[in-house]
């Protein structure tokens, strides 16, 4: 009998159905990976087992009994804990490992209302024995890096005695070697009954974890995929077509630079390094998180300083000393994480697809100031036609799109004025493989303008770039021009 | 026109025609319930819908309506300006300050407390940009300051003709009837001057917010700061822009405070903060927009205006004001954020 088993499910949302049939069984001590392109349903199906939404249809059973939680606490307590992707929600800072760990008993009412040092750290420490991986238990959460504070969410699963872990996308923020310490935790938690469901669009994470691949697509089953899995076979089955070449024929760039860098240090003791960006090429910097890549990019964007050193765009001088003047200048760029960088809150003025792509052109695009005319949202019409934004309308919130078609808006804004350089920080973040084909496409269809695309994904980078640069320890390490990097070239 | 706030109170088509009615009723219930009262008041009272008495209504919450859109625009910008009662009290004694010891005209006067207000709240804005000081803290110590420096030119005293200054002095001026007439005359004998600023000055920051392009980055920097700065926007330079017309208006609000009244009273002004940032904040649940806005905090002035006009009408005693103000500004933003989220 599956652990955890859904049958012909439905869920609407307003007009959009998000789940039309949809079909799950998890196994105890099975690894079950969620494929599907945005808008599939991954994620609505997750949070109905979750208990953040409830499903309009469907038989749903938990070791066989109907099973229909009606709030996350619910769903926990019945075993069924989610590890959220942002991992800031975990703990609070200011307060040790230990503490984030018996964070949620100390809400519930079930702990003594006095509590001794020693007594926290002694059930915080039978908490990570029962999870078999160590955790510092002293430290203040806030000093963990985004690794270890997934650790902790983990832990406090095993604690509340999870029969199924639910992950979103658990490796976006890792590097490899951290990637692959979560995947040994996972394995060991499968190995001793648990079942395991996540979401991912990391083909490295479907490698190295999956029993078996579930594809969703249109709120349906697409296909199942079982150890040795077809990836090629299943990301065709995701996105409905064949894949195109996976890996772009790389073009050379001739011709003086857009963009050179002589003598950067990224930091004041970093060791200088130069860049040259030409147009119609497509630049990826790849590294560890901290290696430097945002630094290097928001530097170039006038959001940040370099320590030293020296930029020209097109020859003449560059040293923008706000991100305005980088735009005036030419030099465009989507920053990590969209929600925090790009854009509206939901309900709040600017929220539609048009006003996002607008923000930055309202000057050019409205020179009287007062906002009149259909020049907005002729230009948001033509960038979901031209991006194929999956949105209602030019109108309809961003909050309604998927994460990909998000991201693609975001690439429309700086796609609507031409540009010189135009710089990407993981842009790939949250996006299905599909919408991501899409976007490579949009991206390396440009010959007038240099692209440089930070990721610490070097499979990605290889995958989408021209050219790749590795950044280490805030300076590059790799050589700064010639022809294509392989994917072995870059682990130096 | 362009504008997001015409996609916002219309989700896509939902599929129940009962939600969608769910939905007209939540976003037009201040009208509703507006049309109601003034149903009721007027069966319990004929006088009440005379042209006279709604005028007097107008004219009332007239100071309350603009000083309402100033803290609204500090509000779209992401921040709070709880200066505006402190900034409107000190407008009224610098005007008579200016006419009675000084002995300015109304064209000296009215652009000198205009530019005391706008200068107020460039002094917020430095404050909050510069020094980084939270905008609650900042403009709420910048009430306490100008309540006390209210105070010192005249040594505690209200001032009026013939005020006895520091000195032992008599100031000679007095108030210019061009001035009074600010705040005591009426169009075609009709429309109170007060209640023409507002509406003028209602319009002109309606369209300033929802349709222009400064409108629109205004709110982009209350929206997500960030985001707006990496888009090319000088948050910096919105914030002083919306703090400087908060602190404009809350003296234009002084400046017919003090032509309806004719002296400086050191107590005027003493409930307004509280009732402008009431109005701005009912203006939440005007359309369901659930942010702020101009047009619904100038309603929400209205509507609290409408229902002290008709309870004293109905001898309800002046003592329960204040707790029908906040019994409205309780219920409407529980109707606004707590139904709002039952549904979605």
């Amino acid at each position: 009998m599956a652990l955890v088993s859904l049958r012909n499910v439905f869920k609407a949302f307003g007009s959009t159905r998000a789940l039309a049939g949809a079909s799950l069984d998890i196994e105890a001590g099975e690894i079950v990976a969620l494929m599907g392109s945005n808008g599939a349903g991954k994620s609505t199906l997750v949070k109905i087992l979750a208990g953040v939404i409830e499903a309009d249809a469907g038989d749903i059973r938990l070791r066989g009994q109907p099973f229909a939680p009606r709030s996350p606490a619910e769903a926990t307590a019945a075993g069924i804990v989610t590890v959220h992707q942002s991992t800031g929600v975990v703990g609070i800072p200011g307060l040790t490992v230990a503490d984030s760990l018996l964070l949620d008993r100390y809400a519930d009412g079930a702990t003594p209302f006095f509590l001794t040092r020693r007594r926290v750290r002694e059930r915080a420490r039978a908490i990570v024995e029962e999870a078999g991986f160590p955790l510092p238990l002293d430290r203040d959460f806030a000093d963990l890096p985004a690794a270890d504070r997934q650790l902790v969410a983990i832990a406090r699963a095993i604690g509340h005695k999870a029969e199924l872990l639910i992950l979103d996308e658990p490796t976006a923020s890792l590097s490899g070697a951290e990637a692959r310490r979560l995947y040994a935790v996972l394995k060991d938690l499968a190995g001793r009954g648990i079942a395991i469901l996540y979401i991912s669009h990391r083909l490295a994470d479907l490698e190295a974890l999956a029993d078996r691949v579930e594809v969703l697509r249109g709120g349906r089953n697409a296909g199942s995929f079982r150890r040795p899995i077809d990836f090629d076979a299943a990301v065709e089955t995701m996105i409905g077509r064949p894949l195109a070449a996976a890996h772009p024929d790389a073009r050379t760039a001739a011709g003086p630079p857009v963009l050179s860098l002589r003598n950067i240090r990224l930091l004041p003791h970093a060791r200088p390094f130069d860049l040259d960006l030409h147009a119609g090429e497509v630049v990826a910097v790849t590294g560890v998180l901290g290696a430097g890549k945002s630094r290097l990019l928001t530097g170039l964007f006038g959001a940040g300083r370099f320590a030293a050193g020296d930029m020209r765009l097109d020859g003449r001088p560059y040293a923008p000393a706000d991100p305005a003047e980088a735009i005036a200048a030419g030099v465009v760029m989507a920053g990590e994480d969209r929600h925090r960088t790009s854009l509206m809150p939901a309900g709040w003025p600017g929220e539609a697809v048009r006003s996002t792509i607008s923000l930055p052109h309202l000057d050019r695009w409205f020179p009287s100031g007062f906002l009149l005319g259909d020049r907005e949202t002729a230009e948001g019409a033509r960038a979901i036609s031209r991006l194929g934004i999956r949105a209602a309308s030019p109108a309809a919130s961003v909050w309604s799109l998927s994460g990909g078609n998000q991201q693609k808006t975001v690439i429309a804004r700086w796609e609507a004025e031409p540009s010189r350089v135009l710089l990407l920080d993981e842009p790939f973040q949250g996006v299905d493989l599909g919408a991501r084909q899409d976007i490579i496409t949009t991206l390396r269809h440009h010959a007038d303008r240099a692209t440089l695309i930070a990721t610490s994904d070097p499979e990605e980078a290889a995958e989408v770039a021209d050219r790749v640069v590795v950044l280490d320890g805030h300076s590059l390490v790799s050589p700064a021009s010639g022809g294509a990097n392989t994917l072995q070239e870059v682990h130096p | 026109m362009t504008s997001d706030s015409d996609a916002v109170p219309a989700p896509a088509a939902g599929p129940h025609p009962v939600h969608r009615l769910g939905d007209i009723v939540r976003n037009g219930a201040i009208f509703i319930l507006l049309a109601a009262m003034m149903i009721g008041f007027t069966a319990a009272q004929p006088a009440f819908i005379g042209i006279n008495n709604l005028m007097s209504i107008l004219q009332a919450v007239a100071v309350v309506a603009i000083l309402g859109a100033g803290v609204t625009i500090s509000m779209a910008v992401g921040g709070f300006d709880l200066s505006v009662g402190a900034v409107a009290a000190s407008s009224v004694m610098a005007a008579s300050y200016a006419m009675i010891v000084w002995r300015f005209g109304a064209f000296v006067t009215v652009p000198l407390v205009l530019a005391f207000g706008a200068a107020i709240g460039l002094i917020n804005a430095l404050l909050i940009v510069r020094l980084r000081i939270p905008d609650m803290l900042a403009t709420l110590a910048m009430m306490f300051l100008l309540t006390g420096l209210q105070l010192i030119p005249t040594a505690g005293r209200s001032i009026s003709a013939g005020l006895i200054l520091a000195d032992g002095s008599t100031a000679l001026g007095k108030y210019d009837p061009l001035f009074l007439l600010i705040g005591r005359s009426s169009l075609g004998g009709v429309i109170p001057v007060p209640v023409l600023l507002t509406l003028v000055v209602a319009v002109a920051l309606y369209v300033l917010t929802e349709h222009t392009r400064i409108g629109r980055l205004l709110f982009a920097t209350g929206g997500n700061e960030l985001a707006a700065r990496l888009a090319g926007a000088s948050t910096a330079r919105l914030k002083v822009i919306a703090y400087v017309i908060s602190g404009t208006l809350a003296s234009l609000g002084g400046i017919v405070v003090a032509a309806r009244v004719g002296r400086g009273d050191v107590s005027s002004g003493s409930s307004l903060m509280m009732d402008a940032v009431a109005a701005s904040l009912i203006g939440f649940t005007v359309l369901g927009l659930r942010r702020p806005n101009v047009f619904g905090s100038v309603v929400g002035a209205v509507f609290v205006g409408v229902l002290l006009n008709g309870l004293t009408m109905l001898n309800a005693p002046y003592y329960t004001q204040d707790f029908v103000k906040g019994a409205v500004l309780v219920g409407a933003l529980a109707m606004t954020y707590g139904l709002g989220r039952a549904r979605s």
